[in-house]
């Protein structure tokens, strides 16, 4: 019962001071997750975020499932997901009710202009990080400088690219051993 | 019903949209466009408020959503509807990769979608940084491209990244605190 508790308390931290969606939580996750509490590396986490971005739903809510059902089953993977949804629910229902023009308020945009610097901060080191445990050799080099381009260049959907990434994956990797032996 | 209706249709958004908060939008345009619930306008209006809230931002919109259309229920309603698709397709990829961990086939496979995956999150990020440090308006072309950038943001996020770097232990809530200080006390949005 505890590990359940402890689940759902670590998502709903998260979800309450995570602004502007699924890679404003990379650095969070990395901190509460990976450092905190060992539930998954560095590695998984980018494997977690490459399926989220493939897979229907939200990434966030992806990756929690993600945890959650590492650590404990299919009940784990729904009680960390709706941990992490649980903030959402209260101080979004609180708005909805009591602040109709909430986002129009100058505090709040002054307040989420300066949240955007932080959090352009918070994923630039979680990209920094993510490249010492996903860039370990001359290709996979390659593979992040021309998605980072392509992605940033086109409108291409995530989905190709983690698809032809993997692809290229499978090649070289087989490929080697298959010339190997 | 409309509480079966708000599950019904989130979870719909749920199970299609893929790729994260954003790509909830079409839906949402397009579910108010045939349900009357909410108007294009409105759209918008509840974008605004998801991004400046914690949480991710299309489980805010569907909260959201569901709260103007039918109250406290409707809300829970569409935060079932939204998250069940999720939970039951990730489970599922879950369960058949801890099956397959020891595949040469997977792990090829991750060995190049790695990388690939840091590649999209850095673009997305680069997505960010022009939104907080940038200011595209002021543009007026390569002759005095200078104007573009947002002295004020950039010297905040240079005092971040080096109080990130000082401080390692810092937990980031409190990097995020600096800046939402900051952004009031300097009025970041100019209001």
């Amino acid at each position: 019962m505890r590990a359940y508790w402890e689940l759902f308390i670590t998502f709903f931290r998260m979800g309450a001071i995570t602004f502007g969606g699924g890679y404003a939580m990379l650095p969070i996750l990395q901190r509460e997750v990976v450092d905190g509490k060992g539930w998954c590396t560095n590695e998984e986490l980018t494997d977690y975020f490459a399926i989220g971005q493939c897979t229907p739903g939200i990434i966030a809510v992806n990756t929690a499932t993600f945890i959650g059902f590492k650590q404990k089953g299919v009940a784990g993977g729904i009680v960390a997901t709706y941990g992490l949804v649980a903030p959402s629910f209260l101080v979004i229902g609180l708005i909805a009710a009591l602040l109709q023009n909430f986002a129009d308020y100058a505090v709040v945009q002054n307040a989420f202009a300066g949240i955007r610097v932080a959090v352009t901060v918070l994923i630039l080191n979680a990209v920094i990080k993510l490249l010492k445990s996903s860039v370990v050799d001359k290709l996979t080099a390659c593979v992040f400088v021309a998605v980072a381009a392509a992605a940033w260049f086109s409108a291409l959907s995530p989905v190709v690219f983690v698809l032809l990434a993997g692809a290229l994956g499978i090649a070289v990797k087989v490929g080697k051993e298959a010339a190997g032996k | 019903m409309i509480f079966l209706q708000l599950f019904w249709e989130f979870f719909k958004t749920g199970l299609f949209a893929v790729g994260g908060g954003l790509a909830t939008l079409p839906f949402l345009y397009d579910m108010g466009e045939r349900t009357g619930w909410f108007t294009a306008h409105q759209v918008a209006d509840m974008l605004a408020v998801s991004e400046s809230t914690p949480g991710p931002i299309g489980i805010n919109m569907a909260v959201y959503t569901g709260y103007t259309s039918a109250g406290p229920l409707g809300s829970l309603c569409a935060l079932v509807g939204i998250v069940t698709p999720s939970i039951i397709v990730i489970i599922l990829v879950a369960a058949a990769l801890r099956a397959f961990r020891d595949n040469k086939y997977v792990n090829g496979a991750f060995y190049g979608i790695r990388p690939a995956s840091t590649g999209l999150i850095a673009a997305a990020g680069l997505t960010v940084a022009v939104g907080a440090l940038l200011d595209t308006d002021a543009w007026t072309g390569w002759s005095r491209f200078w104007t573009v950038f947002n002295w004020k943001a950039l010297a905040l996020a240079a005092v971040i990244f080096a109080v990130s770097k000082v401080f390692k232990k810092l937990h980031p809530v409190f990097l995020i605190l600096i800046g939402a200080v900051a952004g009031v006390v300097f009025r970041f949005a100019g209001v």
